[in-house]
This record gives C-alpha cells, sequence and structure tokens, in this order.
C-alpha cells in the first residue's frame, strides 16, 4: 500500500468543508464552543478564502427577507419556496433559514461586504428578495470573520487542503470522517462527537454543453463533486428530494448571471422570429396549476415555456439587453447629461455583474464584440447540476427545530435537533441538507449558524467520544489509496500510461459516467426528457460503472482526489435516477419530464420521495414522506 | 487553456514552501515544475476562469485566455486588485478597452470581527443565535409558539 502516515486528530464538532454554510458554522460554533470548553475543526479541501461557490464572488445576495422594516414576513418566504418547488417543500426548514438569514447579511455587511444602498440609505434590491453587492471578495470576507472566530477564541483549528471521502461510525452514530491530504504523504482520521457536512453540491454529473477546453466551464463549480451526498449516504442517512436538480437558463456557453437583467434592467427573452415564450405560452402554465398561476412563475416552468421554443425550432433565445437598456436609459431622454451618464452608469452595472460572478461571460462579450447595449445574446438552459441549496432541492432529510412545527408535522419533522440527519450526530446545511431550497449564500450561512448552535447543544447533551474501530480505519485507508496502487502496479505495462487495461484513469471515468446520464438520465442531448426504460438502462449501466469504479488508477495526489470525486459523482446518480424513478409523475418540467409520466399527479405525488442506502448491504430502500402545510 | 502563465514574469513565487496560485486555486490546478521554478495550470478543462490564480499572483504573471472550444481569439479581462478595490481592463477584439473599478470591502483586510458587534447571550436552548435578536434588528426572534 502507499505509504501515508497516520494522522489522529480528536474534536468535539467536526465541520467538513469551508463554504458560505461551513462558515457560518464556523462563527457560531466557536461562540458556543468556547462558552462550553469544547473544541471545533473544520476541513477543507482547498483554501477557506477562495472555496466552494462563492470562490470568484457574486454580485448579489439572493435571500434577505427585510424582517426589520416589514418588507416580508416569514411566511411571505415560505409561500415563495414552495411555490417555486411545485409544492415540495420542507416549510419547517424554509422558515428557520428565513428568521435568521437578515442576521447573516448585517452580520456580512460589518465584516466589510459593500452591499449596495441608495441615497436614503436604504439597501438596493434586485428583486423582492435579493440585494445587490460589490461581491468580488464576498467569500474572502466570510471566510476571515470564520477563520477569526477559530482561531481567536482558542477553541478551533483548521485543515486546509484536506480530501474527505468517507464517514467513521459508532453503530447507528456518527464518529467521525477519514480523507487524505492532496499535498502529503498523510491519511487524516478524524474522530468527533458531532460531525457537521456542509461539502457543496454536485456538477459533471451530467455532460456538459461543452467538452473540450471549455469542460470546466459549467454554471456550477468544477471542484464541487456530490462530497456531502456521498458522506451522508455512507453514513447511511437518508435523503430526500434526489430527484429535483437544477437547470439555470443563463447566458449560452459561458452562463453569464441572467438576474439583473431580468430583475433589475426588467429585460424581455424572445425566440428567433421575435416571439416572447412568456407571453406566447402562457396557456400552458395551466397544466401545472396551481404552481403555474402563482408569481412568480416557478422558475423550472420559466425554463420549460423556453424550452417548448427550442424543440419547436424557434431558438435561439436571445435576451433582449439593446432593449432594456434603451427603455431605461430613455426615462431621462430629456436630459442628456444625465440620459448620458444613465447609460454609463447602467453598463458598469452590466459588466460588473459579470465580473464579480462570471468572469468568462465578460471575456465572451469583448473576444465577441458585444455591446450589450447595442445587441442581444443568447441564454440557453445549461445541464443539471445537484444544488440544494439554490432552485434545486437535493440533500440528507433532516430534523427542523421544535418551535417551528404543527401539531402534525411534529412526529414526521422533528427528532431532536436542527439540522440533524437521520443519522445520530450528522448534521447537514446548504446543498447537504434537502428540501430547504432557495437559501443561496446567505441562507446557507444562516442556516449553517443554526445547524452549528444545534450540533454544540447535541454534545452538550451526548458528552461522549464514539467508539473509532481503528482496524476498520486501516481497512478504509487501503481502499482509499488503492488507485495509487494500481497505477503503481499496471503503468508500466503499457509504453504511455494513459491507454492499460488494467485500469481506468479518473477523467475517462467521468465521461463515461456522464454519457450515461446525459443520454438516459435527461440531459442536454436528451433534451432533459427520459422515462423508465432510459432510468433502467442507467441504472444498468451505473451497476457496471461501479464495478470498474474499482479500478480506477491515479498518478499523484491530485488523481486520487480525482478519483473519488469521480466516485461521489456515480453515488449522487444513482440516488437522483433511483428517485427519478420512483417518482411516478412529471412534476418539474423545465427541470426533467417522465415522457411516459407526462402529467403532475397531486392526489398520489405531493409527497417527498425520499431513498437511502444500507451502507453494510448496500441495498436502496425509497421511502414516501408526507408534505405538510404549516404555514397557512 | 483558460489561465496560463507569463515564463518571464513567474519567478516560482521565489521558491517559498508554497507558490501563492498552488496555494489559492479552488480546484488544485496550479502546479510549480520544479526544474524551471515556473507554475502552470496542469489541466486546463477543469479550469473554471474563476480568476484566483490571476489575482494573487504577485508578478502578474498569469492571465486568461477565453476556452478555445467557444471563444473567439484576441479578447482579454485583467484585473488589478488592491485592498480595497478592483480594477479592470476589459480588451475587445476589435481592440477597444473598457475599464471598470469596483469596491472589494469596507474594512480593513483581515480584522472582521465574527460576533459583528452585536450584543450576545448565553441561552443555549431557545432559537436565538449567538448575535441574535440584536443582529437581526428585531425584538425577538420569530418562533411559532407563544
Ligand atoms: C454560479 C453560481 C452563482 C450563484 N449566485 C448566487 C448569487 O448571486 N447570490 C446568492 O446568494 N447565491 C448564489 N449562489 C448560491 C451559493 O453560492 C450557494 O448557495 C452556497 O455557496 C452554498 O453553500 P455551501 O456551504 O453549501 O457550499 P459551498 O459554498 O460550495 O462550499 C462547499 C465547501 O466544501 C468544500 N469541499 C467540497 N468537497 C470536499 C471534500 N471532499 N472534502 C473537504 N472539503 C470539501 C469546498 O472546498 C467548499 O469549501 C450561486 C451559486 C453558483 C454555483
Ligand atoms: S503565484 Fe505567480 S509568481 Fe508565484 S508561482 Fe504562481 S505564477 Fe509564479
Ligand atoms: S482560474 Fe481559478 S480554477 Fe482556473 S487555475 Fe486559476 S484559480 Fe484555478
Amino acid at each position: 500500500m502507499a505509504n501515508f502516515e497516520n494522522v489522529v486528530v480528536e474534536t468535539d464538532l467536526l465541520i467538513l468543508g469551508g463554504g458560505m454554510a461551513s462558515c457560518g458554522a464556523a462563527v457560531e460554533a466557536a461562540y458556543w464552543a468556547k462558552q462550553q470548553g469544547l473544541k471545533v475543526t473544520l476541513v477543507d479541501k482547498a483554501a477557506m478564502d477562495r472555496s466552494g461557490a462563492v470562490a470568484m464572488g457574486l454580485s448579489a445576495i439572493n435571500q434577505y427577507v427585510g424582517l426589520k422594516d416589514g418588507q416580508n414576513s416569514v411566511k411571505d418566504y415560505v409561500d415563495y419556496v414552495r411555490n417555486d418547488l411545485m409544492g415540495v417543500t420542507r416549510e419547517d426548514l424554509v422558515a428557520d433559514i428565513a428568521r435568521h438569514v437578515d442576521s447573516s447579511v448585517h452580520l456580512f455587511e460589518k465584516w466589510g461586504l459593500p452591499i449596495w444602498k441608495d441615497e436614503a440609505g436604504a439597501y438596493v434590491h434586485e428583486g423582492r428578495w435579493q440585494l445587490m453587492i460589490n461581491g468580488e471578495s464576498y467569500k474572502v470576507v466570510v471566510a476571515e470573520a470564520a477563520k477569526n472566530a477559530l482561531l481567536q477564541s482558542g477553541v478551533g483549528e483548521i485543515f486546509e487542503r484536506v480530501f474527505i471521502v468517507e464517514p467513521l461510525m459508532d453503530g447507528d452514530r456518527v464518529a467521525g470522517a477519514v480523507g487524505f491530504s492532496v499535498r502529503e504523504n498523510k491519511f487524516y482520521i478524524f474522530k468527533a462527537k458531532a460531525v457537521f457536512c456542509a461539502m457543496g453540491g454536485a456538477v459533471h454529473v451530467f455532460k456538459p454543453r461543452s467538452s473540450g477546453e471549455g469542460l470546466g466551464r459549467a454554471w456550477y463549480p468544477p471542484w464541487n463533486s456530490g462530497s456531502s451526498a456521498y458522506f451522508t449516504l455512507r453514513a447511511g442517512a437518508e435523503m430526500t428530494c434526489q430527484e429535483v436538480r437544477f437547470i439555470p437558463v443563463r447566458f449560452k456557453d459561458a452562463y453569464g448571471p441572467v438576474g439583473a437583467w431580468f430583475l433589475l434592467f426588467k429585460s424581455r427573452a424572445t425566440n428567433a422570429m421575435g416571439g416572447e415564450y412568456m407571453v406566447e405560452r402562457k396557456p400552458e402554465l395551466d397544466n401545472w396549476a396551481p404552481y403555474g398561476k402563482v408569481k412568480p412563475i416557478p422558475a423550472n416552468l420559466r425554463n420549460y415555456l423556453g424550452m417548448l421554443d427550442v424543440m419547436e425550432g424557434k431558438g435561439p433565445i436571445f435576451m433582449r439587453t439593446e432593449e432594456a437598456m434603451q427603455k431605461l436609459a430613455d426615462a431621462y431622454k430629456d436630459d442628456p447629461k444625465a440620459y448620458k451618464a444613465k447609460r454609463k452608469e447602467l453598463e458598469s452595472e452590466a459588466w460588473e455583474d459579470f465580473l464579480d460572478m462570471t468572469i468568462s461571460q465578460a471575456i465572451l462579450w469583448a473576444a465577441s464584440n458585444v455591446q450589450p447595449e447595442e445587441r442581444s445574446s443568447e441564454i440557453a438552459a445549461a445541464e443539471p447540476y445537484f444544488i440544494g441549496s439554490h432552485s434545486g432541492a437535493s440533500g440528507a432529510w433532516v430534523s427542523g427545530p421544535e418551535d417551528l412545527q404543527s401539531d402534525e408535522s411534529k412526529g414526521d419533522y422533528f427528532w431532536g435537533y436542527m439540522g440533524m440527519s437521520t443519522v445520530k450526530g450528522l448534521f447537514c446545511a446548504g446543498d447537504a441538507s434537502g428540501a430547504s431550497s432557495h437559501k443561496f449564500s446567505s441562507g446557507s450561512h444562516a442556516e449553517g449558524r443554526s445547524v452549528a448552535k444545534a450540533a454544540i447543544k447535541y454534545i452538550v447533551e451526548n458528552n461522549t467520544m464514539p467508539n473509532v474501530d481503528m482496524a476498520a480505519c486501516e481497512a478504509m485507508k487501503a481502499t482509499i489509496l488503492q488507485p495509487l496502487d494500481t497505477y503503481e502496479q499496471f503503468s508500466k505495462t503499457t509504453v504511455t500510461p494513459d491507454v492499460n487495461p488494467n485500469y481506468i484513469l479518473p477523467k475517462m471515468f467521468m465521461f463515461r459516467l456522464q454519457k450515461i446520464m446525459d443520454e438516459y438520465a435527461a440531459g442536454v442531448t436528451a433534451q432533459f426528457i427520459t422515462n423508465e426504460a432510459q432510468l433502467n438502462r442507467a441504472l444498468e449501466l451505473l451497476a457496471l460503472l461501479k464495478e470498474d469504479s474499482e479500478k480506477l488508477a491515479a498518478a499523484d495526489h491530485h488523481d486520487l482526489m480525482r478519483c473519488w470525486e469521480n466516485v461521489q459523482r456515480m453515488w449522487q446518480a444513482e440516488a437522483h435516477v433511483r428517485t427519478m424513478l420512483f417518482r411516478q409523475e412529471t412534476r418539474w418540467p423545465g427541470y426533467y419530464f417522465r415522457a411516459d409520466m407526462p402529467k403532475m399527479d397531486q392526489d398520489n405525488w405531493l409527497k417527498f420521495a425520499n431513498c437511502k442506502c444500507d451502507p453494510s448491504s448496500g441495498e436502496w430502500e425509497m421511502i414516501a414522506r408526507p408534505i405538510y402545510n404549516i404555514f397557512k | 487553456m483558460p489561465s496560463f502563465v507569463n515564463p518571464e514574469k513567474c519567478d516560482g513565487c521565489k521558491a517559498l514552501d508554497k507558490t501563492a496560485c498552488q496555494h489559492i486555486c479552488p480546484n488544485d490546478l496550479m502546479v510549480l515544475e520544479k526544474e524551471q521554478m515556473k507554475a502552470y495550470n496542469r489541466d486546463p478543462s477543469m479550469c473554471w476562469e474563476c480568476y484566483n490564480c490571476v489575482k494573487i499572483c504577485p508578478t502578474q504573471a498569469v492571465e486568461v485566455r477565453g476556452y478555445a472550444d467557444f471563444v473567439p481569439m484576441g479578447a482579454s479581462v485583467t484585473p488589478m486588485r488592491s485592498t480595497d478595490s478592483i480594477m479592470w481592463t476589459v480588451t475587445f477584439r476589435n481592440g477597444s478597452i473598457k475599464r471598470f473599478k469596483f469596491p472589494i470591502r469596507t474594512t480593513p483586510e483581515g480584522e472582521a470581527v465574527p460576533e459583528g458587534g452585536f450584543a450576545t447571550h448565553t441561552d443555549l436552548n431557545g432559537p436565538a443565535l449567538a448575535t441574535e435578536p440584536e443582529s437581526l434588528g428585531l425584538p425577538e426572534v420569530f418562533t411559532l409558539k407563544g
């Protein structure tokens, strides 16, 4: 076996991931841990300053409720999320995030994030829930507070560039996690009383539209590979909404954001004939009532109307940037100086939107000589992603808070600690927790805070170190390092190491997974359509892929990480396919369409489709759970 | 090739124990070629063009060239990041140039105070998080239970 030194770390709370949810968790956990005399350890595969989905920056905070100014209520937010998710949402979880999210935003502002203000000093809204920011350093600022909280209080320690793979278990209780350094020959064994998992969502499970050099330019960042889903599934936790993928419609190819264009600049999108699908296809929305009739129209239905245009050969679809900018500037047309100033301001805002969060789009516009004030740009649906914190909903099935339950919901939604999965001591937040979408960056941070406080309470009330079986750890170590050994053993048996009958390299493994998912599980090539036979075929091919995963090979630390990232993606894929099969209807057209069950079935399927995989037998179990309407 | 390194400018971060670009890349792509002490992107097709290596390089040695499989040639987007603002130069294929400057933070680097100066409390059982209700700007945290 490759020679990796064991590093054993004992802690009270182990935080996995260093993204938005984990940074929230670190700040909150450090505060309570100091009072309780506990230790907190955070592990990130990258550098916290620039890790996770916010690594590049963002141009908006997408969840701010505005409670203090009475702009909206907690119930308003719950109503919005429930409708956007076609009725499938955990209202207790969404409400918990909504009641705490404003305080995360107020903290961001204190920490130094520039939030746009109007002349009266009020936040500038992009839409009802969104705030405009100068967010180039959003993650740097939020990570700085988290690091200061952990390190200055003396309760914490941080490990960067350690890639987490498997959970450690003590019977039905989580006991920690194992992983490896991507820099040195070190195998990490973290033993903990509670584990907080927030390692993001998943991309590259499906074939991206661009598969050459632009492969990495997916909308979702290539470094989040389904580590959260894998970790929680492997611990035996029940998962929810694994069928609820997210497909964003963005500027085509570079995936630049459209939110500011639609919401702030009030732009229209039109097809090749100049028709506006949101107007022309309005009657289609009746088929998806009651959700088709609410405002704003659910994201998947907006996607769907555009996709129908494309499928009928009416593409490309254009964002009418020139028209929108003209209209906004027209308000000032009688005052040439103010008109010029307004045009300039709009231009700067439009470019900042890209430069803060999707710089590639700025390159693409510059390389195509696009001036948005002069001509429209194409928009298109991206490939599917797993991002439970955004408009998807996939993640672990977790307990809600006790005080946000109805008499009805309490038995099914509450089991002791906010954010705890069905595995004792395993807490989840951000993309790792499910059925509570539309939390975005701010809500993930707030949820991280709320769940971390509950995790500390759990530790105080269950203050024993679980047992860790060192023999089991050694076995895991051998499995995790196997790709290095495989490469070492066989790479010299062919003249070049890239084609070898004894192993598969991580990139080809990823391509194999992507091809299966793209063609059979409603990817871009399949126009987001699937059916039972296709999904069963996907499962057959995934089973062969799973067998071959034991033959993954890695030349170095970096490739070893790539191997495990792709195993994680494969597990996310299997959970997704199984859950699409289980849900016998089409509920989210625009995300995926079951051609054999083309209608929504409110009578039988207004419920959660959950799944879990028994860690010892490998058997999957599908479970339906009820939806309770707490905020009537 | 998304991010790429200009060999004339890269000094390998003077052979310190880790280079800046290697330290920051969220996808672990930047590596140092030890013989020449020059950094490079080991897998351009896994690059998000997040520009973190570009922004952090002390010698401005890292640049980005748009993805060859869909971006026409000839444009560039170049940041200059200081402690409180960032200046962008966007050069179009046709040679025209636009410049933008945006603030990036309002506090001195390194000084974010975790509790943000809000009052804290000691009740581990209630729904109020450490800095709440003060950080919410409300008298109390929302709940359904009277
Ligand atoms: C393109 C894009 C645009 C967005 N725009 C907005 C917006 O405008 N406004 C807004 O509010 N929100 C936006 N969001 C949503 C927001 O980014 C997410 O909701 C938020 O980042 C989720 O937080 P998280 O902590 O769950 O995951 P992340 O922030 O992604 O953090 C995941 C963390 O886990 C670490 N990690 C992953 N795998 C491992 C492993 N195996 N071992 C150790 N560590 C690991 C990562 O390095 C990272 O630190 C956007 C998201 C994307 C992708
Ligand atoms: S940060 Fe710049 S100077 Fe340092 S190794 Fe990387 S490219 Fe070279
Ligand atoms: S642009 Fe981002 S993803 Fe690409 S090499 Fe640089 S830091 Fe890494």
